[in-house]
């Protein structure tokens, strides 16, 4: 072998098989730690997401009086609405440092599937933004005197239905990555998509709240979640191509 | 060889592909939107004249039920519209024509206007029938959210400089919506169902008079070509717009004026 051009010696290289199994898992792993690591580093802003969170879910009770009927009928709502919003918010920020820096040049020239990273991100910003929501849910459902059993209903279907919220609201970032008024667009683009979470999420509390069992609508949030995760993947994984074509 | 040349002289005689090409489609554009805005008139005056002068008065809602003439088609489109769009968004993945994208964007506005149109009529029907402007009805909902849809679609196809590009990521936009769209409607209903129970159905009514569907099929075939006649005349206006500066489109935008 007498060639010149380096990086054409280097792809005629017969492929290390194990290398590209290790390599697959491996990269939407560095991005998993990396976003835990960033995220760690920057608790700061965590807190101000929960704080975010815990104001919008407590003004609604200034707002609409003290009677402990209504405010029990609210709970769900107000609490599921909270998130989306803080679920907005958290969205608006994914990536938008790694436009900054150049990051997501890297991630659409690297040889790995892009949905694979989109996947990773969407699973990191879930960890870090979503699950914090929803351990404090509980503490936050207290001033509207829920019944034991309609609490840990609320808190099962944030834990399930929050996914679903990140995956749309990850593909909405993506799409609206760098634009005029991306935020308010993306806000515009998320809430009709979340019509589903909202209803079977909020739904699943106000059955058991009237005594019913809430399995059906929690199965199908998980369901809309599970569907949801990996389209929000290939979906994000597209517009993030087209927003830097 | 011989049995391939009838089909491939066809094949040259029509060959779809080529109005893929803006340039070429420019000028049937024109013509068909054309024709449908002629053929649409007629039909919409055979509506309102058999729906406002001919069909009688609803035995129970009275003369209010006129508006159904000019909602339910208004309605209908305010989906097909959408359906279409992300069938045109699709194409544009698919096949990656510029007119694909340019036909969703195209359509976008009308489908919005429809959409609203329903909604507007809607509210103006219910005053008087159901006591009340708005009812969390299962329909009602996932029609505002379907308006939703189409603002998103059309709000990030203006915030996206480059046409080309907010071509694709509406166009993903919408396939997203159509993919949501029927998860949105049975969850919708199902919550609907699940609150308040079967309080006002739409498709109560008894079955129409004869001159009330003939009204309503009038109707929809002229809000149908109104629909193709606006998105093509738009779709002119995209053409012009995106294409002006190339040597086809000067001459035509220097002849017309």
């Amino acid at each position: 072998m007498n060639r010149v051009d380096r990086g054409a010696l280097e792809f005629d290289e017969p492929i290390d098989e194990s290398m590209v199994e290790v390599s697959l898992l491996a990269a939407p792993a560095a991005v998993l730690s990396r976003d835990l690591g960033v995220a760690w580093r920057h608790r700061s802003d965590l807190m101000t997401a929960l704080s975010f969170f815990a104001v919008v879910v407590l003004l609604f009770p200034l707002a609409s009086g003290a009677d402990k009927k209504l405010l029990q009928a609210l709970a769900p709502g107000v609490l599921w609405v909270a998130a989306l919003l803080a679920h907005v918010l958290a969205a608006q920020r994914t990536f938008a440092d790694d436009a900054r820096d150049g990051t997501l040049e890297q991630w659409i020239i690297s040889p790995q599937p892009l949905a694979m990273l989109t996947a990773a991100r969407i699973v990191a910003q879930w960890l870090t933004s979503s699950l914090p929501l929803v351990l404090i849910a509980p503490v936050l459902v207290l001033p509207f005197g829920l019944s034991f059993d309609a609490t840990i209903v609320l808190c099962i279907s944030l834990l399930i239905g929050t996914p679903a919220m990140v995956a749309i609201g990850i593909t909405a970032a993506a799409l609206t990555l760098r634009l005029r008024q991306g935020a308010a667009l993306l806000a515009l683009l998320v809430l009709p998509l979340e019509v589903p979470v909202l209803v079977f999420g909020a739904g699943a509390v106000d059955a058991v709240a009237s005594g019913m069992p809430a399995t059906a609508h929690l199965s199908l949030l998980a369901a809309f979640s599970l569907l949801t995760f990996p389209g929000a993947a290939l979906a994000s994984a597209a517009a993030l191509r087209i927003s830097h074509a | 060889m011989n049995s391939l040349a009838p089909s491939s002289r066809l094949r040259r005689r029509i060959n779809v592909f080529r109005y893929a090409a803006p340039s070429a489609f420019y000028a049937p554009a024109g013509m068909i939107a054309r024709w449908c805005a002629l053929v649409a008139i007629p039909f919409a005056l055979l509506g309102l004249y058999l729906g406002f002068i001919v069909a009688p008065t609803d035995a129970t809602q009275g003369e209010v039920y006129r508006i159904l003439f000019i909602h339910v088609p208004a309605a209908w489109l305010s989906m097909l519209i959408y359906l279409v769009m992300a069938v045109w968004a699709a194409m544009g993945f698919i096949l990656n024509t510029r007119l694909s994208g340019m036909m969703a964007t195209a359509l976008a506005p009308t489908g919005a206007m429809f959409t609203l149109l329903a909604l507007v009529t809607g509210s103006i029907w219910g005053k008087p029938t159901w006591g009340t402007w708005w009812v969390w009805d299962a329909r009602l909902t996932s029609e505002l959210i379907l308006l939703f849809l189409y603002l998103g679609l059309m709000g990030l196809h203006n915030a996206i400089e480059d046409p080309r590009r907010a071509d694709r990521a509406a166009g993903l936009l919408a396939l997203v919506g159509s993919v949501n769209l029927p998860v949105i409607y049975f969850s919708v209903r199902w919550w609907n169902t699940l609150h308040q129970g079967s309080s006002i159905r739409m498709d109560q009514a008894p079955s129409m008079a004869m001159t009330m569907v003939a009204a309503m099929l009038a109707l929809l075939v002229a809000c149908w070509l109104y629909a193709i006649a606006v998105t093509l005349i738009r779709l002119r206006c995209i053409i012009i717009e995106r294409e002006g500066n190339t040597e086809w489109a000067r001459r035509i935008t220097g002849a017309e004026s």
